[in-house]
């Protein structure tokens, strides 16, 4: 597994913290703050341990808190594996 | 100050909502049938009062779902009915001005046998983050404030199966402290193999096979408890405010609370259940002969069976008050237990109408207990009175009295 797309981290979302009725997490939110999309910081640190672990990537925690959107999430990870290989 | 009930919310095994729950109640329709959680063959107790017919996806948002145990989800959903049922609108109300004061003995037993399983069979980074929250007796209370922007006096209480009423007693006083609405009661559910393991870790529980015969508090040959899941929960306001937001009479006022705490094991002094009804009725500022039903604790073993009998002779002389037990219909729901059966208490005293036990119970005479049994009884009722008890000591008592205007709801 050597890259991840919006797509992937999309099924994280859904599956590891819930969807939102109201939000479409299918639609353009690679720029949208993830408290836009109604994913506190929870939510976040949930979905950063799947993709870690699904990934076999290390996230420190203190820069998942200042990962604001699911653009800086997935640039966060492709670096974390971008170092790794 | 009067604090009244201006709304319920209601998710016991044999009904979800309050209409469909009274009727049932009414109807002696039993909620208690074999366990179908999982395969209980290997288990020496198999029967259980489960919550059927309830899709947590018509009653949570899609976002709470992966961070909620299905007792949290019932909480949730019977605040909502509450709420509803209250025509209570919580974006017109300061926050500040909601509290939430939830009961709950269990936890998230099914969420987090869930992900201990994850934790031994898989490692850690396998277990969800939410189980630092979904497992925790007060989560109910948090998910509740947060959902609906409560942001009053709000707190959790942990007193095994007194809970209910516990909760009830301190949502009255933060009203009487300030506080206009106040969100209350009990939920609870363990009926994952978890859970399971643990009701039976009591010694309580009834080995009967029968689901008619399982669970028969002050029966003669009273054969311990069916666990149930599921309770209520409860708007409660200052009489005056809810008057100024325009709310009708609601099902009546809560009037009298009082707890007390048993002495040790081998003290010479009596259990102190009596002690709290007693000083519950005080605090209502009425006397024994204005109480028109009991709802019992009704525990289902023989030797509380009697403490409670004892102490109902002693307040009310033999057979002295009409007892309902309608615990018998849907298995003990720990927390959700008292809660319950204070709305059935404001629903009988509406109705004039006190709920039976199904089938006929050999009560023992020196019991000196008046069990509604059979068929339901017509009673005009100003007062019920609605008693709980939590293993380790825990006594709690209720008086809720009809609605100051008498007129319905």
């Amino acid at each position: 597994m050597t890259d991840i797309t919006l797509d992937d981290l999309r099924r994280v979302m859904a599956a590891c913290a819930g969807a939102d009725e109201s939000v479409d997490l299918d639609g353009d939110i690679i720029d949208v703050p993830f408290e836009d999309l109604g994913y506190d910081s929870l939510a976040v640190m949930e979905t950063a341990a799947i993709l870690e672990r699904d990934y076999k990537v290390t996230i420190p925690d203190e820069k998942i808190a200042g990962l604001p959107t699911p653009r800086a999430m997935l640039d966060e990870i492709r670096h974390s594996l971008a170092a790794a290989s | 100050m009067t604090t009244v009930v201006t709304g319920v919310g209601v998710v016991a095994p044999n009904g979800l909502g309050v209409d469909s729950y009274w009727k049932a109640t009414l109807d002696g329709v039993s909620g208690i049938a074999p366990l179908t959680g999982f395969d209980t063959s290997r288990y020496p107790a198999r029967l259980a009062g489960q919550v059927r017919d309830f899709d947590a996806r018509d009653h949570i948002p899609g976002r709470l779902l992966p961070q909620t145990d299905v007792s949290t989800r019932y909480a949730l959903a019977a605040a909502d009915l509450a709420l509803a049922d209250a025509q209570v609108r919580t974006d017109a109300l300061p926050d500040y001005d909601m509290g939430v004061v939830t009961a709950n003995a269990l936890g998230g037993f099914a969420f987090t046998h869930r992900e201990f399983h994850k934790l031994w069979s898989q490692g850690p980074e396998y277990v969800s983050v939410y189980e630092s929250f979904a497992w925790f007796y007060a989560v109910n209370t948090g998910q509740i404030s947060i959902r609906n922007g409560m942001r009053g006096p709000s707190s959790a209480v942990v007193t095994e199966q007194a809970g209910g009423l516990d909760a009830i007693g301190h949502a009255r006083r933060s009203i009487r402290l300030g506080t206009p609405l106040m969100l209350t009661g009990g939920v609870d559910s363990a009926l994952d193999p978890w859970g399971w393991a643990s009701h039976l870790s009591s010694g309580r529980v009834s080995l009967v096979e029968s689901a008619d015969r399982a669970y028969r508090p002050f029966a003669a040959d009273a054969s311990g408890y069916v666990p149930g899941e599921g309770g209520a929960i409860l708007v409660l306001e200052d009489e005056a405010a809810a008057r100024r937001r325009g709310a009708g009479p609601g099902y009546g006022r809560v009037v009298g609370y009082a707890a007390t705490f048993d002495p040790p094991p081998g003290s010479p002094r009596p259990p102190a259940l009596r002690r709290a009804a007693e000083a519950a009725l005080a605090d209502a500022g009425i006397g024994p002969a204005d109480v028109g039903v009991v709802f019992a604790d009704a525990a289902g073993v023989t030797e509380l069976d009697r403490a409670e009998a004892e102490a109902l002779r002693g307040i009310f002389g033999p057979r002295g008050v009409p007892v309902a037990a309608p615990k018998a219909l849907v298995g003990r729901l720990f927390a959700g237990g008292g809660a319950l059966d204070v709305v059935t208490a404001l629903l009988a005293i509406r109705d004039g109408v006190i709920p039976p036990v199904p089938r006929a119970v050999d009560v023992p005479d020196d019991y000196g207990l008046d069990l509604v049994y059979g068929e339901a009884r017509q009673s005009p009722l100003s007062y019920a009175l609605v008693l709980a008890r939590g293993k380790g000591g825990f006594n709690s008592a209720v008086v809720v009295g009809q609605a100051t205007t008498g007129h319905q709801h």
